[in-house]
């Protein structure tokens, strides 16, 4: 075990180029151990491919990154015996069982036969697969083949664990399942990065953010100073009827003093504000319009909104640019 | 929006499970490379398993179904009697019937480096070929399924190996060494390909020629002298031309030397090859 001195992840200038696109264009980091971190940005940011060159599977094009105090392209065999990834779509063999999967892996860690199927079994009892570990992965449902793949990351206990968006395309209950797993593990000192394009996400787990867009750093912080940078609140107003849009907006404008976020969704609005009674007020106004809503929320800020804020134009953009970069 | 609660916790995450599960500090040495190829051909194996009888289907379909119309369509034709050609066309038959599921080398390998779990693998200690040999291991299970399978229903159609027992055996062995050889051409396509389909697909350019520009099905004496030197030229024919004479037993040396020595130049060729695509794939 090193001190908790040394950095989990210390970069400088990373940068990866696929062709023309940057898809990594100098991102530095500094993120110590014990933490859950999370990066946020939207598809396309260029947090998948920052995940892979930390744990060794692409190399850097540019710039220095050390995980636990190694270089990860000098000494990739230190950083890969202490680190693990579960990436976005499954790394299991879907033809075998949760059994047959862990064991796999954990013979070829150097496991023996026996020792292979006891950890097998333990990983299963540990994220409740043990009823289903004689099926085949392929008759799994979303939520059972993250917990998989994500046991079939801990065979050997990592250090650092890479987690690439782990909740996405799952539903609620997978989702709380993966997100108390998560905080299991922290407390019992392993480091996660976890990447998400959901604020709501990162809010929860992450002690630090990082919101990542273009390949760049754009905002780091505890999930305090980020949502102090976008506003505590939204007020998020879907109308009947696309053509009122124009005129909620005015009427929102004036009634709350802030200015109107137009979505990209023809029939939506938003407005950061924490004041509820002018909410309140907003929304009888425009009742009082006849302008017709068919429903609204008052909440935390959208990823929509914190990239308005950072970056001056809505997310989406940022999702049409580099589709095809990750 | 508030969707859960952070203090209690989700059922079905049993946290002294997990907290025992995380707290094992296991740390193995890596295991030699010949554990590695042990635990990736029991790999292939036991996905086969899973398949059960629909990878008997598979790989014994299309040899039976060629080995019916064969015979009895034109056989007569091509031997006088279908009886004549029978004992003919069977060993060519047990060649095609050990050379076409090779393919399934690629398309597996392929699978593994398309859909993750190559990612899992590269971040593992062991030798990394291990995963391609094991599988290449592995698939003897199918040839050696798809040969016994071949031949019990060449033996009910009235095929007599005149080479008794003792030449069906060792023609199934050298075959076998002949498959083995010849999956590693789809396993370096398998590295190379984009899609496993593309694998599949691509080996029907390679398996057609291949199967058809040989001696399985016919003599190649009436054939013109530019064809007949192709297929005499195509390894295919060479493997056919030592079946036949191991299981009726007048098998010559340089019928066997022949396609030993095809094996092993395509091993040369195409072993080092698909690991040094292997390797190169991991370092982008």
């Amino acid at each position: 075990m090193s001190s908790q001195s040394t950095l989990a992840i210390e970069t400088s200038g990373l940068v990866k180029t696929f062709g023309e696109t940057r898809a990594v264009d100098g991102v530095d980091l500094a993120i110590p151990q014990g933490v859950v971190y999370g990066v946020l940005g939207p598809n396309g940011a260029g947090k998948t491919t920052t995940i892979r060159m930390l744990s060794t599977l692409l190399t850097p094009d540019g710039g220095t990154a050390r995980v636990l105090g190694h270089d990860v392209v000098k000494e990739a065999g230190a950083v890969r015996s202490r680190v693990s990834l579960t990436g976005q779509f499954a790394s299991i063999d879907e033809d075998l069982t949760a059994t047959e999967n862990l064991t796999l892996l954990a013979r070829l860690l150097g496991f023996s036969r026996s020792q292979a199927a006891a950890r097998a079994e333990e990983l299963l009892a540990a994220f409740d697969l043990t009823d289903a570990a004689g099926r085949q992965s392929k008759t799994f449902s979303g939520g059972m083949r993250r917990r998989l793949d994500i046991a079939a990351s801990l065979v050997i206990t990592p250090d650092l664990l890479f987690l690439d968006e782990p909740t996405t395309g799952l539903d609620p209950r997978s989702r709380n399942q993966v997100w108390d797993s998560v905080r299991a593990m922290v407390a019992l000192g392993t480091t996660i990065l976890l990447t998400t394009q959901y604020l709501d996400e990162a809010d929860q787990l992450a002690d630090r953010i990082a919101v990542i867009d273009h390949g760049r750093v754009i905002a780091e912080g505890t999930t305090g100073e980020l949502k102090a940078s976008v506003g505590t609140g939204a007020l998020h107003v879907r109308l009947v009827n696309a053509e009122t849009r124009p005129e909620a907006a005015q009427l929102l404008t004036r009634a709350l003093a802030s200015p109107v976020f137009q979505e990209s969704d023809p029939f939506a609005l938003s407005v950061r504000t924490d004041d509820h009674e002018r909410v309140a007020g907003a929304l009888a106004e425009l009742a009082r319009s006849e302008i017709a809503v068919s429903d609204f929320a008052f909440g935390r800020p959208s990823l929509d909104e914190v990239f308005l804020a950072l970056t001056g134009r809505p997310a989406e953009d940022a999702q049409t640019d580099q589709e095809d970069a990750a | 929006m508030t969707l859960t609660s952070e203090t209690t916790a989700t059922p079905g995450v049993p946290a002294d499970a997990l907290r025992k599960a995380l707290t094992s500090q296991i740390r193995p040495s890596r295991p030699n490379p010949l554990t590695a190829v042990r635990v990736s051909a029991w790999r292939t194996m036991r996905k086969m398993k899973h398949y059960g009888v629909a990878v008997l289907f598979d790989v014994t379909l299309m040899p039976i179904v060629f080995l019916l119309t064969f015979t009895y369509l034109f056989g007569g034709a091509f031997a006088g009697s279908t009886k004549e050609y029978l004992q003919y066309f069977l060993p060519g038959v047990l060649v095609q019937t050990v050379i076409m599921p090779t393919v399934y080398t690629g398309t597996a390998l392929n699978m593994d480096i398309t859909r993750g779990i190559y990612d899992r693998f590269r971040t593992l200690p062991f030798w990394q070929p291990a995963t391609i040999v094991g599988s290449l291991l592995g698939d003897i299970v199918r040839y050696v399924l798809a040969l016994t399978t071949t031949m019990g229903v060449g033996l009910a159609l009235g095929f007599r190996p005149d080479g008794g027992m003792g030449g069906v055996l060792a023609a199934m062995l050298l075959l076998l060494l002949f498959a083995v050889s010849v999956s590693w051409i789809f396993a370096a396509l398998g590295v190379v390909a984009k899609a496993p389909e593309t694998v599949s697909g691509s080996s029907m350019l390679v398996m057609f020629p291949l199967v058809f520009t040989s001696n399985i099905f016919v003599e190649p004496e009436t054939m013109p002298g530019w064809m007949e030197a192709i297929v005499n030229a195509n390894p295919v024919s060479n493997a056919a031309t030592a079946v036949r004479g191991l299981v009726h037993g007048d098998a010559s040396g340089a019928d066997i030397g022949w396609v030993l020595l095809a094996s092993g130049v395509i091993t040369l060729i195409f072993a080092p090859l698909t690991m040094h695509l292997y390797r190169a794939k991991s370092r982008q």
